[in-house]
């Protein structure tokens, strides 16, 4: 199953416009990248950490966990500030990481997967005039979303049969027989994304 | 066009699959994932445009929100860490992966393929993402090189795979590396 990371608590966040949310983190990632002061930092941090505590514990817990995969990065860099005597440049940029990371990971927790497509179409408007066929680039992504979870599926299935012949652990040997069924599929998907009118608007080939 | 975009979406649909395999963990204890594995397959089976494709339209829906990266990962925020550089490398190096085997002839795939991820999916993918640490970690190139050397030999040994995998397809389905074929 295919299961978006946008937050299943609710918030007044998610039925603000994607684009206004979108906005205000670039405006706030060009702030954070552009100032190197320390108090700065910090506020811009309490704050995020406050945005986040808004709609509760359980909010918070779940963006928290999120930013989990951050701490070697900020072990390694105030290790390193910490050797080179200079700490408050060293919590500088770990600060700005981890607000940025999270403040970012807030607009996809609170943006539903239809309002982020919404946006895309926005963007994507005025590239479909220079040429960029947005119906072939949703029905792409439409394609992806469905066929993950079939390709995960036939891979597990490979990965079983795989077990039930050899002791060892299925590793990268699994990946030929992945690649020729999703090999075949594409085959099987071209043929009907033809037999149903096609992506080309006057359908040349 | 239905073909291009049949295989681009089910190349990307086969990094996200690809992520979601467990780690193998080297002999000598770097764990890698399978993912990167799938941004060379992108670069040696459909060539330079539609592999670079395949990977933006993979990079689009992790974007979007969907945790399709290794390890449950996704969502904007990715784009804003340190490692952001790889993702944006990701494109480079299928696209230049692709590019090596479309013009490279007269030796035998496996060795093409090889080569080519070695220079696509490690050279230029390093290139990116030692830049866009250095950027985030606000250290010198040098150092942030240093932070990720150890996942240098695992990636080798995914480039030789990704060649071997390469060559194994040509054979069993001749004619499935578009990058390859005779111009139409």
């Amino acid at each position: 199953m295919m299961i978006s990371l946008t937050s299943p608590v609710r918030t007044r966040a998610h039925d603000l416009p994607a684009g206004l949310k979108l906005g205000l983190l670039l405006l706030a990632t060009v702030a954070l990248a552009a100032s190197a002061d320390l108090r700065f930092h910090i506020a811009a941090f309490l704050s995020a950490l406050g945005l986040y505590s808004l709609p509760g514990v359980r909010f918070l817990r779940g963006g928290l966990s999120r930013l989990r995969i951050l701490w070697p990065f900020v072990a390694v860099v105030l290790l390193w500030h910490l050797v080179t005597r200079d700490i408050s440049a060293g919590l500088v940029i770990c600060l700005r990481m981890v607000t940025a990371v999270g403040l970012a990971n807030l607009v996809t927790m609170t943006t539903r997967l239809s309002d982020m497509m919404a946006v895309i179409r926005w963007i994507g408007t005025p590239f479909a005039r220079l040429g960029l066929n947005m119906r072939a680039l949703e029905i792409g992504i439409a394609l992806v979303m469905r066929m993950v979870p079939v390709l995960s599926e036939k891979g597990q299935q490979l990965t079983q049969s795989w077990s039930a012949r050899s002791t060892r652990r299925p590793r990268w040997h699994v990946v030929l027989p992945l690649t020729l069924l999703a090999l075949d599929d594409a085959d099987n998907v071209a043929q009907a994304l033809r037999a149903r009118g096609g992506l080309n608007k006057w359908n040349e080939e | 066009m239905e073909k291009s975009v049949a295989y681009i979406a089910l190349f990307a649909a086969m990094i996200a699959v690809l992520g979601l395999l467990p780690k193998i963990s080297l002999g000598f204890g770097v764990p890698i994932t399978a993912q990167s594995l799938g941004i060379m397959l992108c670069g040696t089976v459909l060539g330079a445009r539609r592999g670079a494709l395949a990977v933006l339209l993979f990079l689009l829906i992790v974007a979007l929100g969907l945790p399709l990266l290794s390890g449950g990962r996704g969502g904007l925020g990715v784009f804003m860490g340190p490692t952001a550089g790889f993702l944006v490398g990701w494109v480079a190096a299928a696209f230049v992966t692709g590019l090596i085997v479309q013009y490279w002839r007269g030796m035998p795939v496996a060795v093409v393929a090889s080569v080519a991820s070695v220079i696509g999916g490690i050279i230029v993918l390093y290139g990116f993402g030692i830049v866009g640490m250095a950027i985030v970690l606000n250290k010198s190139f040098i150092e942030a090189a240093a932070l990720v050397v150890a996942f240098i030999p695992g990636d080798i040994v995914k480039a030789i795979i990704a060649g071997l995998l390469t060559a194994a397809l040509a054979r069993a389905r001749p004619g499935s590396l578009m990058g390859r074929r005779p111009a139409r």
